[in-house]
């Protein structure tokens, strides 16, 4: 998914002038066309995520557009004060871009999982959350990103995600988009473990169980007709995120569904557990580890159609 | 000139006061020994800037990254016509028109700050900006001590140095003092200019409050090509309040009614 974006990023970048990369030296075989197409429009700053934030800032002040980009927590966490005082309260077009969210970075360790970002990055007055779920979708958020004027946090993926969408479909900010219909529950996810999340459906369809699949790829503002008329609709709701299972996408599902009055769905949250994932492996053990990947999805779909 | 340059200080001064007084707010220690070279800035017309058009394109960019002592631009921003000078007796207030940290929702302000070790950083991409597009305006940042312990603070002179950012003008008002001592004791940073000049960037050490020194070295700017400039300002935390000069206490001080009018007394101003 890092590819896909470097490369449309660059073919935005050579019709918008105002778009510069701002790095802290993270981006390795992948911001060298950048970089060497557009050098005046290009700073490594050097290991200073803070300062790269500021810049960024600085830059959209006069009325450029600045990606920070860096892996898991590095530009989001590490300068959120950056992000919130600088970025936010501005309302700069700033475009904060980690590669690897969730648990894409297995076996590098905590330091390298971006777990609650989402949660974090989405309680900021202005700031619009963007978690593409395949190559397809990142490349249609990445030109809606750019459309869009202020702070986003897009939330890329690593690499080799499967493709989820196998039917055309139309990207914009703040509208989830229906993955495959279904009116016996509806699974709503965001990101890449919505590949998980397919074969649950899948899987649980064989069985009679016709699921709805909503990719959820922005989760600020959030699309409260989608989630709603799935309440109404399905009446059972299961949401899926690679995250902390504290206020992300399920959260952010639960929240709505509270202030609409919607408290007889029945309703289930699948993410990471509140731990630091201190285990060692890869992303697709990691979620087989802590039950959100797909034979647990199924279950969980099973459980809440009573079957 | 030097005559105007005291009596606009003198007016920044009493306007500091009588705000932090509405406001029963602190900081006016770290208002005070800025206030000189505000009014060199800009009441000596190096931060260029016009209140009828304040988004001009070639304006000059002044931020306070010391955004604790923001109404000491609000004082300067309302002594050349940015807003109306009533605004000043809603200072820190419910309903106010003027925040404690300096906030860019007030006319003529460039940029919100308060956290400290931000300023600087937003400066250089400014400069970078800039740089880029050939534009010749100047980019000021006023930092304090306590901005200068902050490691994202370092980040940018080791950057701006890098990239020979000319157009960007980093004072220090170097009162010695922060919130909890005396800097020497807590964080000290020794020889200063020198220091900052091993990061590339071209320094000089003046008198904060003397006009004379502070005019000769703002026209002097860029103080060498290609390199940025970083100007240690030697001042007196709480300058011109015998009670406040060079105490602890006047970064969190709030003046008595009696406090207020001794300070008056000492400024020669009238309420």
């Amino acid at each position: 998914m890092r590819k896909i974006f470097n490369e449309t990023l660059l073919k935005i970048a050579e019709k918008d002038p105002r778009i510069h990369l701002v790095l802290a030296d993270i981006g390795y075989g992948e911001i060298e066309g950048f970089a060497r197409k557009f050098p005046e429009r290009y700073y490594n700053c050097g290991v200073m995520e803070q300062h790269m934030t500021g810049v960024a800032c600085g830059l959209a002040m006069e009325g450029n557009i600045a990606v920070t980009y860096s892996i898991a927590n590095f530009p989001t966490l590490r300068c959120l004060e950056q992000i919130r005082n600088d970025v936010c309260y501005h309302n700069a077009n700033v475009k904060i871009v980690n590669i690897g969210g969730g648990v894409s970075y297995g076996p590098l360790g905590v330091s390298h999982h971006s777990t609650e970002d989402i949660a974090i990055l989405r309680a900021l007055p202005n700031m619009v959350v963007v978690v593409p779920c395949d190559l397809q979708e990142a490349e249609a958020a990445t030109y809606a990103v750019f459309d869009y004027e202020g702070p986003v946090f897009y939330r890329c993926g690593y690499k080799n995600e499967k493709d989820i969408h196998h039917r055309p479909f139309k990207f914009e900010l703040g509208k989830a988009i229906t993955v495959e219909d279904g009116d016996d529950c509806t699974l709503i996810f965001c990101g890449p473990i919505g590949f998980e999340a397919q074969k649950a459906v899948e899987a649980a369809r064989e069985k009679g169980i016709n699921c709805r699949l909503i990719s959820m790829h922005t989760i600020k503002p959030i699309d409260k007709e989608a989630i709603l008329k799935a309440a109404k609709e399905t009446g059972k709701i299961i949401t899926l995120e690679e995250h902390n299972l504290a206020g992300g996408l399920g959260s952010a599902v639960a929240e709505v569904l509270a202030d609409e009055g919607c408290l007889d769905v029945k309703f289930r949250r699948m993410a990471l557990p509140d731990v630091n994932v201190h285990e060692v492996g890869s992303q697709q053990w990691l979620r087989e580890f802590y039950h959100i990947a797909a034979p647990d999805i199924e279950k969980t779909i099973l459980e809440i159609c009573g079957k | 000139m030097y005559e105007n340059y005291k009596d606009l200080a003198k007016r920044i001064r009493k306007d500091c006061l009588h705000m932090v007084h509405v406001g029963q707010s602190g900081h006016i220690g770290s208002m005070l020994s800025a206030a000189d070279m505000m009014a060199v800035l800009y009441g000596g017309g190096f931060v260029k800037v016009d209140p009828k058009n304040p988004k001009a394109p070639d304006r000059d960019r002044f931020i306070l990254s010391k955004g604790h002592a923001g109404a000491v631009v609000y004082a300067t921003l309302t002594e050349l016509g940015f807003f109306p000078k009533e605004w000043m007796d809603t200072y820190y207030c419910d309903n106010g028109k003027l925040m404690g940290h300096i906030s860019h929702y007030v006319p003529g302000v460039e940029y919100s700050t308060g956290s400290l070790g931000h300023g600087l950083n937003v400066c250089v991409g400014m400069a970078l900006a800039a740089k880029e597009k050939g534009e010749k305006h100047k980019i000021y940042c006023m930092m304090s001590d306590g901005d200068c312990n902050e490691g994202s603070t370092w980040e940018a002179f080791l950057f701006a140095g890098q990239h020979h950012l000319e157009n960007l003008i980093a004072i220090v008002d170097y009162n010695r003092i922060q919130a909890l001592g005396f800097s020497k004791d807590i964080c000290d940073l020794g020889d200063f200019a020198t220091k900052v000049a091993t990061f590339g960037w071209a320094t000089k050490t003046v008198d904060g409050h003397d006009f004379m020194d502070l005019e000769n070295t703002f026209k002097a700017l860029p103080l060498e090509p290609g390199k940025p400039t970083f100007i240690v300002a030697n001042t007196i935390k709480g300058k011109g309040v015998s009670f406040l000069e060079n105490t602890v206490a006047s970064h969190y001080w709030h003046l008595t009614e009696e406090q207020k009018l001794e300070a008056y007394r000492e400024l020669g101003v009238e309420e």
